[in-house]
């Protein structure tokens, strides 16, 4: 299929349109600054918050506001409910959020999913990350070898779903296997495997792929980091007469603990929202769904709005203590520098 | 200052464009292209007056080929009458028509393949009542059967366009002539094939329920068509209209008995593993096995026949060919399991319901016939221009006055269940969960 300009011509227009509708707003704005009596920088300040303030209201504040309400009422938003959105997510055994080992084939609950995520991607790969960038750092193929981990990056995670779903595919013993971790299973002599059907691995095999994609984030932030540290530091170690091992942790790990925690935390926000690895590679059954599977399950598929903005309420509240920790660290170090 | 009178510059170039943009919107009209109803090849349209330049859009889940060949379908209409018809297809649909909908950004028609969610739509005020015109269309050319499932509180919404017929248990015609094996015509006769040919070692069935966020719903036709075999149409109303629970005995029965075929090692899975291979194998892949000929019998619909690789004659003496899922108890009649898309709109002006009504005639449906690969409940569908066998078998079924057609329950359901708790249920079901669980488990899920 190739790309047809003229045909999409009503959506390029559309494009010009948000362009030079955007330039003529600020160009309003600025005119209007101009006339205005200079010396009051309170009003130009807020003329130039006025628009990122309200498109955070209109885009963020309104809909947030909104869902928190939804969180409290029926499936169709008709009745408040009070609390019976929350508390059948964490009482009724067939909202599938908790643990239910009884059954059979056990289920693992989206509850612990979600926290095996969040658990494991950030961990792992900030440590794949680092030890990468360490082991690079001043090689001589050194852009090179970054440029391959980085590459992932590139791929949404759509696309890299269904690269992966690709590299899991299961053929029956005999058959000529299509999925590349089979067929080297194959070629050891194993018999292939349902890689995505049986809990927990299944999850672990998923989370795979979101380490896959985040390694390469946080090899480029921490060899940036790497690099920032001040030569005389480590000179300073080297003729105090330090290992390798004493340099990777007295030295190097505290220098770049503040990128540490940035990548770490970056990495553990994304991964609470994970949605499109689960949804695109197993669309969440056979145990695998994680909260932001569920949410958008109960609410643009089943009609159950209460639930679905319950869900989304609990991915938000998840999120701020993640949130209130970066804030903080991000103030201390504030602090320190003014001192 | 210097700085200032560059800003200003600035400042007035965004007003200029401002003003072009202001100049531009208002600009869009004019230039429509008058319609050519009265050359002699349009003859056909000449009640579709006045709609010339106007444009209708339409959303659905149909994508790709099949998506091309509507358009083509109905490109010397849009030719005549000087409408014009935006088409959109999405994979996503049932989720992003609720999400346009509720963002103020329907689109004028959609094509609802669940009957559940037009009720929806309906019943939320969303939706426009059939105009007069597309009414008397749709009921000279539909059976009360299938508006029914259109009707909401006695008021119509739209016409069937497509249907497909899911009562069919694909096979490889060579295979069956090499080994002599005949086509059964009752359900016992199917049972001792199935054991025939496991004796000759081909596992004689293969499925795949497999379907992106879908995942389930090709097990959902298995319990339905089993159900209306086993109980008759008058429980199987009951069950989806949820008079009866969901695990009453009889539903645990019918699920018991597509376990004896689904959840039989010895039956499942034909060429691609064990039982447990169904949840992972997409249903395009799940009967693609039938023609390799390591797997006997595939259950699945009549749009199937799109699914066979390319080369592969779908025919009564080719590659691949389907016969009907005999029934269990003939005393129950001749239960046939389908589905099909209804057009619905969501604005009422005079271009969209033409399109609505023309969508309805049997002008549209034998156009589309012709195309291929598509056939309609549309009374006034002539058989001569479905050139595929396997869909001429179909509109026969669905032409066939003795025969009992009920739709796709799944469909009928409300979404928490017929779009969510079934579709999932089944999928563990397969997956190791026993039947009086996963029923118990659906049966929860349905909206007090």
């Amino acid at each position: 299929m190739s790309f047809d300009f003229t045909a999409e011509g009503p959506k390029l227009m559309m494009l010009v349109y948000g362009i030079v509708a955007f330039a003529a707003v600020v160009g309003l704005l600025l005119l209007v600054l101009d006339v205005l009596p200079s010396h009051k920088d309170r009003w130009v300040a807020l003329g130039l918050l006025a628009p990122a303030g309200l498109l955070l209201l209109v885009g963020l504040i309104v809909p947030a506001v909104r869902t928190l309400i939804l969180a409290f009422m029926d499936a169709d938003s008709d009745e408040f409910v009070g609390l019976d959105n929350f508390i059948w997510m964490f009482t009724d055994k067939n909202s599938g959020m908790l643990p239910d080992f009884g059954a059979d084939p056990v289920q693992y609950g989206v509850l612990l999913s979600t926290f095996l995520w969040v658990l494991l991607v950030p961990t792992v790969s900030t440590s794949v990350g680092l030890v990468y960038a360490v082991l690079v750092d001043r090689a001589r193929f050194e852009s090179f070898a970054k440029s391959l981990i980085f590459m992932p990056m590139a791929i949404s995670f759509v696309g890299a779903g269904i690269i992966w779903k690709f590299v899991y595919e299961y053929r029956q013993e005999g058959a000529p296997q299509i999925g590349l971790l089979n067929q080297i299973v194959v070629a050891f002599g194993g018999t292939p495997q349902q890689w995505l059907l049986d809990g927990p691995w299944n999850t672990l095999f998923l989370i795979a792929v979101m380490v896959w994609i985040q390694a390469g984030f946080a090899m480029v932030v921490l060899s940036a980091a790497i690099k920032a540290i001040p030569a005389d530091i480590v000179e300073a170690a080297r003729l105090d007469g330090v290992t390798p091992w004493q340099m990777f942790w007295q030295v190097t790990i505290p220098s770049i603990r503040p990128a540490l925690v940035v990548v770490m935390v970056t990495i553990s926000i994304g991964t609470l929202k994970i949605f499109d690895i689960v949804r695109t590679m197993t669309g969440g059954q056979f145990g695998t769904s994680v909260v932001a599977n569920e949410m958008y399950t109960y609410s643009f598929r089943a009609d159950e709005n209460g639930k679905g903005a319950a869900l989304a309420v609990l991915l938000f509240v998840l999120v701020i203590p993640i949130v209130i920790y970066q804030v903080r660290v991000v103030r201390r170090r504030r602090l320190e520098g003014a001192r | 200052m210097a700085s200032n009178r560059q800003r200003r510059l600035l400042a007035l170039s965004g007003a200029v464009a401002l003003a072009l943009t202001v100049a531009a919107c208002g600009g869009s009209s004019g230039g429509t292209s008058e319609g050519k109803l009265d050359t002699p090849e349009c003859a056909a349209f000449a009640d579709y007056t006045g709609i010339a330049g106007e444009t209708v859009t339409i959303y659905s889940p149909i994508r790709d080929a099949e998506a091309g060949l509507l358009e083509q379908a109905w490109a010397k209409f849009a030719d005549c009458t000087g409408v014009k018809i935006e088409y959109e297809g999405s994979g996503e649909f049932e989720a992003q028509l609720k999400v346009r909908v509720a963002g103020g950004d329907a689109p004028d028609l959609a094509f609802i393949p669940q009957p559940g969610l037009l009720e929806f739509f309906a019943k939320g005020g969303k939706l426009k009542a059939a105009g007069e015109k597309t009414k008397a269309m749709a009921t000279q050319n539909f059976a009360p059967d299938w508006l029914k499932y259109a009707t909401i509180d006695g008021t119509l919404y739209g016409a069937p366009l497509g249907a497909n017929v899911k009562s069919f248990v694909w096979y490889s015609p060579s295979l069956f002539k090499e080994k002599g094996w005949k086509i059964p015509q009752t359900w016992d006769e199917m049972i001792t094939l199935s054991n025939t040919m496991a004796a000759a070692g081909i596992k004689p069935w293969c499925a795949g329920i497999g379907s992106q966020d879908a995942t389930g719903w090709p097990a959902t036709d298995w319990i339905e068509d089993v159900l209306l075999r086993e109980q008759g149409p008058d429980v199987y109303d009951q069950w989806v209209a949820h008079t009866i629970p969901f695990n009453d005995q009889r539903i645990v029965s019918a699920t018991d008995r597509v376990g004896s075929i689904l959840k039989n090692e010895k039956y499942v899975n034909g060429g691609i593993g064990g039982v447990k291979s169904i949840a992972t194998t997409t249903f395009q892949d799940g009967g693609l096995p039938v023609v390799q000929k390591k797997c006997g019998m595939h259950r699945q619909a009549s749009f199937y026949a799109n699914q066979w690789p390319q080369g592969t004659k779908v025919a009564e003496d080719g590659d691949a060919f389907a016969f009907y899922l005999p029934a269990i108890d003939p005393a129950k009649g001749k239960p046939v399991l389908g589905g099909g898309e209804f057009v619905a709109a969501f604005t009422d002006g005079d271009a969209v319901q033409a399109v609505q009504t023309y969508l309805a005639s049997a002008d549209f449906a034998n156009s589309r016939a012709k195309l291929n690969n598509w056939i309609s409940a549309n009374k006034g569908l002539d058989v001569a221009n479905v050139a595929n066998p396997i869909d001429k078998v179909a509109v026969g079924i669905l032409q066939d006055t003795g025969a009992v057609f009920r739709f796709d329950g799944s469909d009928l359901m409300p979404a928490a269940v017929g779009a969510n708790s079934f579709w999932k249920g089944m999928t563990d079901w397969i997956n190791g969960k026993d039947t009086k669980a996963t029923l118990d488990f659906i049966e929860a899920s349905w909206p007090k």
